[in-house]
C-alpha cells in the first residue's frame, strides 16, 4: 500500500513539474522569439507577461469544443488524448537523477522509441477523422515524416546502445560517465548531429513543421480542432519536445553527471545536485529548438523525406559502424 | 464566380479549394487546385471577391476626386497608384509638374517601392516559414509609413500627389530624416539577405520553383520584377522616363533563370537601387513651386476654362460637374503607364470634354500575374504553390478593382 502511494506521489511530482515546464516553455518561446525578432513578446498579463500561460490556459479551457458535422466523432474526440497519453508515458522511464526515476526499466530506450511511434497514431487519426482535406494532408505528411525519421533516430541511438551495452537509460548514463570524455556526444559526433536533426523532425518542429505548416495546410491535422482538444495536441507536442531533450541529455550529454575531467579541475562542482546539470542540459536543448524556429524557413515535403532517407540514415549507419569498430578495438 | 466547377481528370486526383480565405493566398484569391497526392495537376484561379467597381465609379467622379479611388487599388502602394493616375490626366491636359514636385514624386514613389517590396519580402518569407524576416521587414515598413505621415498626414491611402504636382511641400527636416534612414535601410537589406540569400533551406525552396522563360513571361504579359527575373530588360522608369527618373542614375537588376530565387534577388537589389534613387533625389532637390499654375483646382478640372461664376467654389464645382455637357477638358484618349512596385500600372482614360472621365480603365499588374499561376504551378508541389503566389506579389485590391 505504501509502495503504491509512494509511486503515486512520485508520478504526481514528475507530471506537475514537467507540465509546469511545458506551460512556461510556451512563455519562454514567445519571449525568446520576440527578442530575436526585435519585439517584446507577452508583456500584459502579470509582470513581464509572466502569467500569460495561465491566462492562455483559462481562455482555451472555456472555449467551445467544436466537432465538425462530418467528422468521425469518437475518433475525433479520442485522437488528442492518444497523442498526449503516449507522450506522457515516456516520462516514466526517464532518470532525472541517479536515484530518481519512476520505473527502472531495462529496455527504457526501446520503450521510448515505441511510444514515440505510437503517438503519431493519434495524429494520423486526427487528420483522418476530421474529414477535411487540409487535416488529411497534414495527417499523411506527419505519418510519413515520423516513420522516416524514426529510422534515423533509432540508428543514432543504436550507436549509444552499442557503446553503453545496455538499453537501460540509467546504465547508459553511468557507463557514459566512465568514458574519457564523459559524454557520448564527442566520440559519436555524427550520431549526435543525426539525433538532433531527427529529434526536430520527430516532434514536428521548425524547420520540419510540415504537418502543421500554417501557410499551406492552414493548420494541418489541427485545422478542425478547437478549445481544449487543440490544447491537448500542443501539450503533447511540447511534452514530446521535452522527452527528446531528456533523451538527448541522457544519451549524448551525460544525463545528471558532468564529465570527470571537469570535476578533477573544479572539484567543488561535484557538490551541485545532479538534477541541476540535467536541467541545464535540457534547457539548452529546448533553447535550440526555439532558436531554430526563429531563424530557419521551412523545408518542402519531398526535400524533408530526401534528407531523411539520403542523408541522415546513411550517416546513422556510418556512425554505428564507427562505434562498432571502436568498441571492437577497445575490447 | 461561385459556381465554378473543376472537372476531375481521373479518380487518383482530388480537388482542394484554396481560398478565398486561406492564410497564404494574400487577400481573397481563390485557387481551385487539383492534386495528385501533393503534386499539382491543374490550377484554376478565381478572382473577383474584392470587386468594388473602381473603374465604373471613376466615371461618376470628377477627374480630381477619382484619384482617391486609385488609392484603393493596390492599397500597399497607393502613392504610385496616385502618380500613375495623375500622370495620365497630366498627359491628357498637356501640363507638366514643376521640377520640385517631380523630385518629390520620385522620392515618394521609391519609398512606396521600398515599402511594397518589404511587405512582399515579409509575407513571402513567412509563407516559406521564415518568421523573423517578417517582423524585421515590418519594422522598416513602419518607418516608411511614418515618413508618409510626416509628408502628407496619411499612412496608407495617401492621395498625396495632385494633377500637376503634389499637394504639400516636404520640409527639409523630413527630407534629412529620410536621407539618414536610407543609409540604415541599406544595412537592413543586408540583414534580410543574411537571413535568406545563402540559407540552404531558402535556396532549396526557391531555386527552380515557378520557372518561367523570358518568352513565356512576355506572352503572359508579366511586368515588373516578375518579368525582369526572367532576364527581360523592361523598366518604364528607364525606357519611358517620367517624373525625375531621367535625372537620376540607377541600375535595373535582372535575373537569369526566371525562378523564384531570381525574382527574390531582383527585388532585393531593387530595394537597394530605390534607396540610392531616394538619396540622389534628396541631394539634388530643386527649390520652387510644387504645383503647376494651370493645374486644376480641387473643384474644377481646368483653370482658364471656368465658365460658371458662382459665389463660392463648392457651388461652382457643383454646377460645373453636374452638367456633363460642359466642355472643360481636352477631348481624346490616353494610355499612360508607370513602373509600379508590382509591374506596369497603366491608366487608360477617355475624355469626352466634360469634367469626368468618360471611361477609366486600369491595367493592374496583379491581375495579369494571376493568369501566370496555372502555368507556373504545373507539376509542382502544394508547398510550391504558396511560394509561387508569394513570388508573383499579388494584391487582390488591384486585381479585382
Amino acid at each position: 500500500m505504501m509502495d503504491f502511494l509512494f509511486i503515486f506521489i512520485k508520478t504526481a511530482v514528475v507530471l506537475s513539474i514537467v507540465l509546469f515546464h511545458v506551460a512556461y516553455t510556451t512563455y519562454a518561446e514567445r519571449k525568446i522569439i520576440g527578442r530575436a525578432q526585435a519585439r517584446m513578446g507577452p508583456m500584459e498579463v502579470g509582470p513581464h507577461g509572466l502569467l500569460q500561460p495561465i491566462a492562455d490556459f483559462i481562455k482555451i479551457f472555456f472555449k467551445e469544443d467544436i466537432v465538425p458535422a462530418n467528422a468521425e466523432r469518437f475518433i475525433f474526440k479520442i485522437a488528442p488524448i492518444i497523442v498526449l497519453v503516449f507522450t506522457l508515458v515516456n516520462l516514466s522511464v526517464i532518470p532525472f537523477d541517479r536515484n530518481f526515476m519512476l520505473a527502472d526499466l531495462n529496455i527504457g530506450l526501446l520503450f521510448i522509441l515505441a511510444m514515440a511511434s505510437l503517438s503519431v497514431y493519434g495524429i494520423i487519426l486526427a487528420g483522418w477523422s476530421s474529414n477535411s482535406k487540409y487535416s488529411f494532408l497534414g495527417g499523411i505528411r506527419s505519418a510519413s515524416q515520423v516513420l522516416s525519421y524514426e529510422i534515423a533516430l533509432g540508428l543514432a541511438l543504436a550507436g549509444v546502445v552499442l557503446q553503453a551495452g545496455s538499453l537501460n537509460l540509467r546504465d547508459i548514463v553511468l557507463s557514459q560517465h566512465e568514458t574519457v570524455f564523459g559524454v557520448y556526444a564527442i566520440p559519436q559526433i555524427i550520431g549526435f548531429v543525426v539525433f538532433v536533426i531527427a529529434a526536430f523532425a520527430e516532434t514536428n518542429r521548425a524547420p520540419f513543421d510540415l504537418p502543421e505548416a500554417e501557410t499551406e495546410l492552414v493548420a494541418g491535422y489541427l485545422t478542425e480542432y478547437s478549445a481544449f482538444r487543440y490544447a491537448l495536441f500542443f501539450l503533447g507536442e511540447y511534452v514530446a519536445m521535452y522527452v527528446m531533450a531528456f533523451l538527448c541529455a541522457i544519451c549524448f550529454l551525460g544525463g545528471w553527471t558532468i564529465p570527470k575531467f571537469i570535476t578533477e579541475i573544479l572539484p567543488f562542482l561535484e557538490k551541485v545536485p545532479g538534477i541541476i546539470w540535467f536541467a541545464i542540459k535540457v534547457y539548452v536543448f529546448i533553447f535550440l529548438y526555439i532558436w531554430v524556429r526563429a531563424t530557419l524557413p521551412r523545408y518542402r515535403f519531398d526535400q524533408l523525406l530526401l534528407i531523411g532517407w539520403k542523408v541522415l540514415i546513411p550517416l546513422g549507419i556510418l556512425n554505428l559502424l564507427i562505434i562498432a569498430f571502436i568498441k571492437r578495438l577497445s575490447l | 464566380m461561385g459556381s465554378m466547377e473543376i472537372e476531375k481528370i481521373d479518380e487518383k486526383t482530388f480537388v482542394l479549394q484554396m481560398g478565398p480565405h486561406h492564410p497564404a493566398t494574400h487577400g481573397v484569391l481563390k485557387l481551385l487546385c487539383e492534386f495528385e497526392g501533393e503534386r499539382v495537376v491543374k490550377i484554376t484561379p478565381d478572382v473577383g471577391y474584392l470587386h468594388r467597381g473602381v473603374e465604373k465609379l471613376g466615371e461618376h467622379k470628377t477627374y480630381i476626386s477619382a484619384m482617391t479611388l486609385t488609392d484603393r487599388l493596390d492599397y500597399i502602394s497607393s502613392m504610385t497608384n496616385n502618380i500613375a493616375y495623375c500622370l495620365a490626366v497630366e498627359r491628357l491636359l498637356h501640363i507638366e509638374p514643376p521640377p520640385r514636385a517631380k523630385f518629390i514624386r520620385t522620392i515618394v514613389s521609391e519609398l512606396t517601392r521600398l515599402s511594397s517590396h518589404l511587405l512582399w519580402l515579409a509575407t513571402h518569407a513567412l509563407d516559406i516559414g521564415a518568421m523573423t524576416v517578417f517582423l524585421y521587414a515590418f519594422r522598416e515598413r513602419e518607418q516608411i509609413l511614418q515618413f508618409f505621415e510626416k509628408i502628407c498626414g496619411a499612412r496608407l491611402t495617401v492621395s498625396y500627389p495632385r494633377i500637376g504636382g503634389v499637394r504639400l511641400d516636404v520640409k527639409d527636416r523630413v527630407l534629412e530624416e529620410i536621407y539618414n534612414f536610407m543609409d540604415v535601410m541599406l544595412k537592413r537589406v543586408d540583414e534580410y539577405e543574411g537571413l535568406l540569400t545563402e540559407n540552404r533551406i531558402w535556396i532549396s525552396r526557391t531555386k527552380g520553383v515557378g520557372v518561367i522563360s523570358a518568352e513565356e513571361a512576355l506572352e503572359l504579359g508579366l511586368t515588373g520584377p516578375a518579368l525582369r527575373g526572367s532576364g527581360v530588360n523592361y523598366d518604364i522608369r528607364k525606357h519611358m522616363p517620367y517624373d525625375a527618373y531621367d535625372e537620376v542614375s540607377f541600375e535595373i537588376p535582372l535575373g537569369t533563370q526566371g525562378d523564384t530565387y531570381d525574382r527574390y534577388l531582383c527585388r532585393i537589389r531593387e530595394m537597394r537601387q530605390s534607396s540610392l534613387i531616394v538619396k540622389q533625389c534628396i541631394e539634388r532637390m530643386p527649390k520652387g513651386d510644387i504645383l503647376h499654375p494651370d493645374a486644376p483646382d480641387l473643384d474644377m478640372p481646368h483653370q482658364g476654362k471656368r465658365k460658371i461664376e458662382a459665389g463660392d467654389s463648392l457651388w461652382s464645382g457643383f454646377i460645373g460637374f453636374s452638367n456633363k455637357k460642359e466642355d472643360i477638358m481636352p477631348k481624346g484618349e490616353i494610355y499612360s503607364a508607370i513602373e509600379a512596385p508590382k509591374g506596369e500600372l497603366g491608366i487608360y482614360l477617355i475624355s469626352d470634354g466634360s469634367g469626368r472621365p468618360y471611361r477609366m480603365r486600369v491595367r493592374a499588374p496583379s491581375f495579369v500575374h494571376i493568369s501566370a499561376i496555372p502555368k507556373m504551378c504545373k507539376g509542382h508541389l502544394l508547398a510550391d504553390v504558396i511560394a509561387i503566389i508569394g513570388t508573383l506579389d499579388i494584391v487582390m485590391g488591384e486585381a479585382d478593382r
